[in-house]
């Protein structure tokens, strides 16, 4: 299929009289990955809400392999078939999971409920999940609260691959993570884009894995489009102020704190 | 000469469903007057519980082992006068603004209140100090802010706020722990950069707790690495991040994503990070995750040993020197 899997056009959103997102357009191409970069009150996690449906939007359309999405889904047939379209991974791993549903449940939950084939099928469909995602039989069998941070992580990215998404939103999903699991996560992420094709969406502030995960990326300040481009050239030539400030702010080898003044 | 902060031996337990659980298994730090010691760390490795216990902000229950001696005298057995000299010498901001500023007082009222309290201060030279300190950590309109209430800041506005209260008893060392994790990018480097020219303004020491070991080398003079509730290597901050001592230290500056390139693969350190009461005492705590350990790292706990100017809690330092990679330039 060609065509963009995920598109929004001319999206706004409105709470009360403040706006907080003001005329985004961006398209995601199949297998391709895009970043969503903000700080907060950019809209960023907004525009996340608007395309998995929990905000509406105030104007502007959001269609996914040619579905519109911009308007609750009419019934729970429509409901699932938007489920196998885009799927979301949020940032906390610790309220994302029901604390009393083992990993393997939940995952299986989704599995028949998106699944359709035979028992059989979907009891294996779910060991495929786990496998993929790196968990033995007794991590499977466990609660979430007996499960670490990174653990909970993937278990909530195996989750949402459960429906067979095209698009998976990762909203900062791998923010709060310690460094040594977060690369850990990083490579789990791109192993399955290899496997399975699935386009990410990343909301993030973090540029250096924008860097890694991403192919194209545009920067969000107080809900507009300040920036947008290929994401290597967005880091290495930012062309608007704010993206170079961005990029200068980070810290790394060589880095000196900036100079006092140089923000707004 | 002695140094400003010293800390021997540190261990503390914490009460855990009815047993003592080590969170720290032996610090021993040294920090001079007008010095910035960077402590990374990721989570569970002891980092902010170090400071806690220099700031004696432990838990209820807590044992501890060793010694804490702040400008030579013993922090445990302080009292009266020289425990309020030490409360105002030793200052502390923390990660969350909001839950450490008190939401019904006005901004001016929780900002002198201390030295009020303490009796150093009257209220109107209070008042007058806490003006410059506002102004120093660069908000506009100080005067009319002191009036203001916390919900009235925004989170970035709220920490300088914070540090500037840190500076109101004139403190000689700050313990600041992860002070700008919750900020956004721009955010946090205007507030480093800010706290960062009055500690060298005013010749603070300070003691930087963060997980992020390139803002910590950016910031301080050196930086201390720990693991499972031991500090695995210590250094100048330039040698840690280019000629790193430990396998752990090369293994946390190399699992970064860059940001100036996109790598094929992350090199990922493989396992989980250990919490200080899991670690074993007859063996080295990173060695299930090592690509370098030999057979004596499961026998045989390393002690912290000087080498090349710094220390290092690896026990094939020797060999290992100058082959571990640092962040390529």
């Amino acid at each position: 299929m060609s065509g963009p899997v995920l598109s929004a056009s001319g999206l706004v959103k409105d709470f009360g009289s403040f706006r907080a997102v003001d005329d985004v357009s961006f398209e995601v191409e199949a297998g391709r990955s895009l970043a969503i970069v903000g700080e907060s009150g950019s809209g960023k996690t907004t525009i996340a809400r608007m395309i998995v449906g929990l905000e509406r939007p105030t104007a502007g359309t959001i269609t996914a392999l040619g579905r519109d999405r911009s308007h609750p889904a009419r019934d729970a047939a429509e409901r699932r078939a938007r489920g196998a379209e885009v799927q979301i991974v949020f940032q906390d791993p610790y309220t994302s999971l029901d604390p009393r549903q083992t990993v393997r449940s939940a995952i299986a939950e989704i599995v028949a409920l998106h699944g359709g084939a035979g028992a059989n099928d979907r009891a294996g469909r779910v060991d495929e999940l786990l496998r993929l995602v790196g968990f033995d039989a007794r991590q499977a069998d466990a609660l979430p609260r007996n499960l670490s941070g990174g653990q909970r992580q993937r278990a909530a990215i195996a989750r949402a691959l459960a429906a067979e998404p095209r698009v998976l939103i990762l909203d900062e999903s791998v923010a709060a993570l310690d460094v040594s699991i977060q690369a850990q996560v990083l490579n789990l992420l791109m192993d399955i884009r290899d496997t399975t094709g699935v386009s990410y969406v990343l909301i993030s502030h973090d540029l250096a894995v924008v860097r890694q995960l991403t192919d194209d990326a545009i920067v969000l300040r107080h809900g507009r489009v300040v920036e947008t481009g290929p994401t290597a050239q967005v880091l290495d030539h930012p062309s608007d102020p704010y993206t170079q400030l961005l990029r200068r702010s980070v810290p790394g080898p060589g880095w000196q704190i900036p100079t006092r003044g140089a923000s707004t | 000469m002695s140094s400003l902060l010293e800390i021997d031996g540190l261990v503390v337990r914490l009460p855990v469903g009815g047993a003592m659980r080590p969170v720290l298994r032996g610090v021993d730090l040294r920090l001079d007057a007008g010095e910035s010691l960077g402590l990374v760390g990721e989570s569970g490795s002891g980092k902010s519980m170090t400071a806690r216990a220099v700031d004696r902000l432990l838990p209820a229950g807590a044992s501890v082992d060793g010694a804490i001696r702040f400008d030579g005298a013993d922090v445990a057995s302080l009292r009266g006068n020289d425990l309020r000299r030490f409360r105002r010498e030793v200052s502390m901001i923390f990660q969350d603004p909001r839950s450490h500023i008190n939401p019904v007082r006005r901004i001016g009222d929780f900002m002198t209140e201390a030295v009020i309290a303490h009796g150093t201060m009257n209220r109107r030279d209070a008042t007058t100090l806490a003006v410059e300190l506002l102004t120093a950590v660069q908000i506009s309109n100080p005067a009319e802010r002191l009036n203001r209430f916390p919900h009235e800041l925004s989170g970035g506005m709220l920490q300088r706020v914070m540090i500037a209260s840190a500076l109101m008893g004139s403190p000689r060392l700050v313990l600041a722990d992860e002070p700008t994790t919750a900020l956004d990018v721009t955010t946090q480097a205007e507030v480093m950069a800010i706290l960062d020219e009055l500690r060298r303004e005013r010749g603070l020491a300070m003691v930087f707790i963060t997980h992020d070991l390139e803002l910590a080398a950016a910031v301080c003079d050196r930086t201390a690495v720990m693991y499972a509730g031991q500090i695995v290597e210590i250094n100048t901050s330039r040698h840690i991040e280019h000629d790193p001592l430990h396998p752990y230290t090369s293994a946390l500056l190399r699992s970064r994503p860059r940001i100036d390139v996109t790598l094929p693969r992350l090199e990922a350190i493989p396992g989980q990070p250990l919490s200080s009461f899991e670690a074993p005492d007859d063996a080295c705590a990173f060695a299930g995750r090592c690509p370098h350990a030999a057979d004596a790292c499961q026998t045989t706990a390393p002690p912290l040993v000087t080498i090349d100017g710094g220390a290092s809690r690896c026990a094939r330092v020797g060999e290992l020197r100058g082959t571990l990679h640092g962040v390529d330039a």
